[in-house]
């Protein structure tokens, strides 16, 4: 508040009466700031209140809450098609797990080597990362996906491979780039020290920077989760399989079948296939908008 | 990417110590050291060799033929130009494609941006709660490109959905939003405006490094309040903006998951959300048209490379670097 007030107010009549009318703006800024939050949360709310509405409730209640919570929407969306929706959940798992993994990994070893290590053209391949930041993922999907049909990846019983695999080749520049970032912030003398114990460029990454760098570790790893979770596109292009669909793909069943009755069951699990976000949400809250901060890419 | 506007995750020290590293004189590289450089960047060249660099030479090439997905690479017929000039001469839906893809970055990109500043500004104050109304904001840019919420957005202004509901009482009759060609495009900017919570945090960040001498100084001048948010404020916020503006464009053209849930795939009704991307797909991978597609997608990158330049080189006139703030 100190900041916005004149600071050469004059007699106590004055102060109390700019103090109260500060308080009055308070209220006024407390209630429009909850209207909006309304505004903003209305959606989330809705669908919630539908997934638990019967199909009779859904047509005839308009109102956000059920009159009678009934889990009839869950039990049926699971068991909507041939393959359980247990299944999907497995498999969008699988991919997020691992793409987890390996953006981990790699960019950890990419990013040591940009922030530390002097070698040759290190200046020169540190531009072209910073250029891939920038690059429009689509742009290269037509020729990736010939790319690994050419190399017999998509389609078969595991067709994750082109989803997976370049997530362990450190493409995802944005996490790259955020740990460069970090570990700039590391202190050197703690390499130098190392270094005088005798360790090596390996050795400073094993004992000095790999312990050191967690909490950036941790975005990643939950940016790349919730990421990766919420990705379509390219699960749309590779997955074809019903059994292989993830949660994003499956979820596109439901559209096609534009019936009235499907949608009780449809936005069951379209929360459920929040859920995971959502915990994510509540666990990291701080770190994630911390996390949003240091580099504000995506989101 | 100078921009950022924080440190990232507070590493564990202060760097004091860098200037002592820096001394030893640069350009000598102990042999073992740029060996074991190599050895650590070797996924990410791998990676930008053949997950980067090879395709995009690759759609380059395949950008002058008239390749499908059905015949062998090697027996691709060599067009030379064709694909350009039907996509620049001959195709409608191309160039309708990317006006609804302006027109969707154009509207909803600046509203958002709008969204995010006002409610930054009213979050800027240090009370209890504060941490709690800024997580619910960020929530749906957390969960806003999902299938799922493209699910829910779409059933919300359909015929029977909230939004009807919520016109009903005030007696005003809706219609099917999203299966009106004039309305689809709408709904979907709505969706990207309600996730103004990202660049809201960014922005939030921005304006603690406001130094609050100058508004005392300002208060002390007489200026009021909307002054010193015009003199003040949004100068010193403008590299974030910049920052905010440069990507959610970006972003914006690459929207995707919406539109094609929202149409089922086709970019309907009557093309009216045809996305650049979702045009780019359907020509992909259901038309399988990969010649043609990868002509697309090298006109979008340059597209995009050349808004990225336009806005750099304007953003000398409008942002803002103060001294100790250029980094």
């Amino acid at each position: 508040m100190v900041a916005h007030t004149p600071v050469a107010a004059g007699g106590d009549r004055t102060a109390t009466a700019r103090r109260r009318s500060g308080v009055g703006r308070q209220v006024v800024r407390l209630a429009i700031l909850v209207a909006i939050l309304a505004v903003v949360l209305y959606p989330l709310i809705w669908m919630i209140g539908t997934s638990f509405k019967s199909q009779e409730e859904i047509v005839n209640n308009i109102g956000l809450i059920p009159r009678r919570f009934t889990p009839g929407n869950f039990t049926e969306g699971w068991n909507n098609f041939d393959v359980s929706f247990g299944r999907f959940f497995l498999n969008s798992a699988m991919v997020s797990l691992l793409t987890v993994v390996g953006n981990m990994v790699s960019c950890l070893l990419a990013a040591y080597a940009f922030a530390r290590l002097r070698f040759r053209l290190r200046r020169f391949w540190f531009a072209i990362m910073i250029g891939t930041l920038l690059l429009p993922g689509h742009v290269l999907t037509v020729p990736q996906y010939i790319l690994f049909r050419k190399l017999d990846m998509v389609g078969g019983p595991w067709p994750y491979l082109p989803l997976v695999l370049p997530q362990f080749l450190a493409t995802e520049a944005f996490f790259v780039f955020l740990m460069v970032q970090f570990m700039r912030g590391i202190p050197r003398e703690l390499d130098e020290a190392a270094k005088i114990d005798g360790a090596n460029a390996y050795g400073i990454f094993r004992y000095v920077i790999l312990p050191l760098s967690r909490p950036a570790l941790v975005t990643t790893a939950i940016f790349s989760f919730i990421w990766t979770w919420n990705e379509f596109f390219r699960q749309l292009v590779y997955i074809s399989d019903l059994d292989a669909y993830t949660v994003p793909v499956a979820l596109t069943l439901f559209i096609d079948s534009t019936s009235q009755s499907a949608v009780g069951p449809m936005f069951a699990m379209s929360l459920l296939s929040l859920l995971p976000v959502f915990l994510f949400f509540v666990a990291f809250q701080r770190m994630l908008v911390e996390g949003i901060n240091t580099s504000g890419l995506k989101g | 990417m100078a921009l950022t506007t924080a440190p990232a995750p507070t590493p564990p020290a202060k760097k004091s110590v860098r200037a002592a590293a820096k001394t030893r004189r640069p350009g000598r590289i102990r042999h073992g050291e740029g060996l074991a450089g190599y050895v650590f960047l070797s996924p990410w060249l791998l990676g930008l060799m053949g997950i980067t660099a090879i395709p995009m030479l690759l759609s380059l090439y395949l950008s002058f033929t008239n390749y499908d997905i059905l015949t062998d690479l090697s027996d691709v017929e060599w067009v030379g130009l064709e694909n350009y000039r039907r996509m620049f001469t001959a195709d409608p839906s191309y160039w309708h494609s990317v006006q609804v893809t302006v027109m969707f970055a154009l509207i909803a990109v600046p509203l958002k941006l709008v969204a995010a500043l006002g409610v930054a500004l009213l979050l800027n104050r240090a009370w209890r709660g504060v941490g709690l109304f800024r997580g619910l904001f960020y929530l749906p840019s957390l969960l806003g490109g999902s299938v799922a919420l493209a699910i829910v957005w779409v059933n919300m202004f359909n015929r029977d959905g909230a939004f009807n509901s919520f016109l009903g009482l005030f007696g005003i009759e809706g219609k099917p939003w999203v299966n009106d060609p004039e309305w689809a495009l709408e709904t979907l900017m709505v969706l990207a405006i309600w996730q103004f919570g990202a660049p809201m945090v960014i922005f939030l960040a921005g304006l603690k490094q406001v130094p609050t001498e100058l508004y005392e100084a300002a208060a002390v001048d007489g200026a009021g309040r909307v002054r010193q948010f015009f003199r003040i404020t949004l100068p010193m916020l403008s590299p974030v903006i910049f920052f905010n503006l440069v990507l959610e464009t970006i972003n914006g053209f690459q929207g995707f998951t919406a539109a094609f849930v929202l149409s089922n795939g086709t970019g309907g009704p009557v093309d009216s959300t045809l996305m650049y991307t979702l045009n780019l797909y359907i020509t992909g991978f259901t038309e399988l048209e990969m010649g043609y597609a990868s002509a697309m997608a090298w006109v979008f990158l340059v597209a995009i490379a050349l808004v990225t330049a336009v806005f750099f080189s304007t953003g000398r006139f409008w942002v803002h670097y103060s001294d100790g703030d250029g980094h």
